[in-house]
């Protein structure tokens, strides 16, 4: 129906024709660089996390760099997860947890007092382990609902949906149907489906906590993929088990036990040569 | 390589396996029993009145001749059920979100749903009472029974079912749908409007047809504030018949037209209730398929 759409490929690399609007939390400190459409460098100072009595996250502090992908890694209940749902002030949705400390956007601190937490969120986009499209939607509705969700006007939606599908990998798939229903998808497809759904509000910073682990190899392979490509414009922080694949696609890696950051560094560096001992036990598998 | 040697399943086991299973089926029989009857009663009974006139006519009082039908009982049923689910479906959803959404596990919470709870197990004759003192001695509105009064005393025995079957209902709606809206950065609101709602739809549909046919066949709520006429009427604010006054009414009758009609109305009345759950299932059938 456009001609164009189908045959750009690159649309990706073009500089951003749609944008949504920035939120308040930027206006106010008014940086015109903030909203370049790279990513930013995050910086967590000092975070503190607790669910009810419990002491989860343990003084950490972590830099990740703008438009590098930050793999976090460590056992079980080491507070990956934790650690990332504090980025985007998702921790204290459950009930009972809380967090202190700094997390700071460039100079942008998320935990100040009179932030809009819905702001934040927008800055900061979440890729869940299971691909959680929502089932009353088309995909075509599943990419728009960040932008209807925070009531964001946008002059060409189709467009932005379109533009969006591409940038995962998916347009070629679904372009024929949708308005078929997002459920519908092969798991694979719906997680980079929800990645098009977070790509589409246009955030600044994506955090992905084991997006890949209910997935099958070929769909973790093309997600994967996408990841290297996406941290062009988006900053990455991912949780992962699989430490080949923190090996593969990650720029630094953190290694976390028990609620505390133990070492973080390149990631040639903590595979091959890790300065603490039980960063090197755990990468040659004799713990964890 | 054979497995041999196990042993045969003994002979007490059996005779325990078919006792026990003997028993649930009389059981499941004993239980069914007064349904059956029932139902066979009434259409024994009721399915004689039926005719284009019995649906079609007002009970007339006439001491001799046809009695009349339910027409004004028939639509009077619906006008009232129909105010009463207007005002106790939104409010018990409105209160299943306040319970799931935001409250939550809090003090409050937990009382609200404890007094709701308390409200399901309250006799409908005492809402009945209640909109008598406060409703219809009063006189509010100017008149003293009212159509809308038995609405309201409907509701209020209606708004418990409603706002439980709502509250188990969006318990279903997966929290990671919620985190998935939250995490994009919409507001909660919005997140309840678009997403939670929708996926609860056909859910919140079911239980409140249930509350619907629960409201239906209630009698005792309707006896202390419609009061009961003959006349087609459409106004709330008058006197009203509905089913369960009519049968209420006819079945003391010393006339054997009249007796009858009670039975055609019960029929109805039955077969209305019946209607509205096959309608529930069949939404909720299409919401897992």
């Amino acid at each position: 129906m456009i001609p164009d759409e189908t045959t750009n490929q690159n649309a990706n690399d073009q500089p951003t024709a749609v944008r949504s609007p920035a939120p308040q939390v930027l206006d106010r400190s008014a940086r015109p660089a903030a909203r370049s459409g790279m990513g930013h460098a995050v910086q967590v100072r000092g975070l503190n996390a607790y669910y009810g009595q419990l002491h989860s996250i343990k003084a950490v502090d972590l830099d990740c760099p703008a438009n590098e992908v930050t793999a976090l890694i460590g056992p079980s209940g080491s507070g990956k997860s934790t650690v990332i749902r504090c980025i985007n002030r998702m921790h204290e949705e459950i009930p009972g947890a809380r967090a202190e400390g700094s997390v700071k956007l460039d100079d942008l601190d998320v935990y100040d007092d009179d932030i809009d937490v819905t702001a934040v969120r927008r800055l900061v986009g979440m890729v869940f382990q299971k691909p959680n499209p929502f089932p009353t939607m088309s995909i075509f509705d599943n990419v728009a609902a960040g932008l209807r969700l925070t009531g964001t006007k946008s002059d060409n939606l189709r467009e932005l949906v379109h533009r969006s599908l591409r940038g995962v990998g998916l347009w070629d798939e679904v372009k024929d149907r949708l308005n078929t229903p997002g459920i519908g998808l092969s798991g694979g497809q719906q997680q980079r489906l929800c990645i098009a759904r977070t790509v589409a509000v246009e955030p600044e910073v994506i955090l992905m906590d084991e997006p890949a682990s209910a997935l099958d190899p070929i769909s973790t392979l093309k997600i994967e993929e996408l990841i290297d490509e996406l941290k062009e414009r988006y900053t990455i922080v991912i949780v992962t088990h699989n430490m080949q694949q923190a090996a593969r696609i990650a720029d630094s890696t953190v290694f976390m036990l028990d609620g505390e950051v133990i070492e973080h560094g390149p990631t040639g560096e903590i595979f091959t040569n890790p300065k603490d001992e039980r960063t090197e036990r755990y990468v040659s598998g004799k713990f964890g | 390589m054979t497995i041999s040697g196990l042993p045969a399943i003994s002979a007490r086991r059996r005779r325990t396996d078919q006792l026990v299973r003997g028993s649930l089926l009389a059981g499941f029989v004993l239980a069914l029993i007064p349904l059956v009857l029932v139902i066979y009663y009434l259409i024994y009974k009721g399915i004689s009145t039926w005719s284009w006139k019995f649906f079609s006519t007002d009970p007339n009082g006439n001491f001799l001749g046809y009695p009349g039908g339910i027409r004004s009982a028939l639509l009077g049923s619906i006008e009232i059920v129909a105010l009463a689910t207007l005002i106790s479906i939104p409010i018990g959803i409105g209160v299943a979100l306040y319970l799931v959404e935001y409250g939550k596990d809090s003090p409050f919470a937990s009382f609200v749903r404890y007094l709701t709870d308390v409200q399901t197990g309250v006799p409908s004759i005492v809402f009945g009472l209640f909109v008598y003192i406060v409703l219809v001695e009063a006189k509010v509105g100017g008149t003293g029974f009212a159509a809308w009064k038995g609405a309201v005393a409907l509701a209020l025995l209606m708004f418990p079912v409603a706002s439980r079957s709502a509250e188990v209902v969006l318990l279903l709606v997966p929290a990671s749908l919620r985190e998935a809206a939250l995490a994009l950065g919409a507001p909660r609101w919005r997140v309840v409007v678009r997403v939670v709602l929708p996926t609860a739809r056909s859910g919140l549909v079911t239980g409140s047809l249930l509350a619907v046919a629960r409201g239906m066949g209630e009698t005792a709520p309707l006896l202390f504030t419609t009061a009961g006429a003959f006349a087609l009427t459409f106004n709330l604010n008058g006197q009203m018949n509905a089913m369960p006054l009519q049968i209420y009414n006819d079945i003391l009758s010393p006339r054997t037209e009249v007796v009858n009609r009670a039975w055609g109305t019960a029929l109805v009345l039955v077969a209305l209730i019946l209607i509205l759950n096959l309608i529930a299932r069949a939404v909720s059938r299409r919401s897992t398929a």
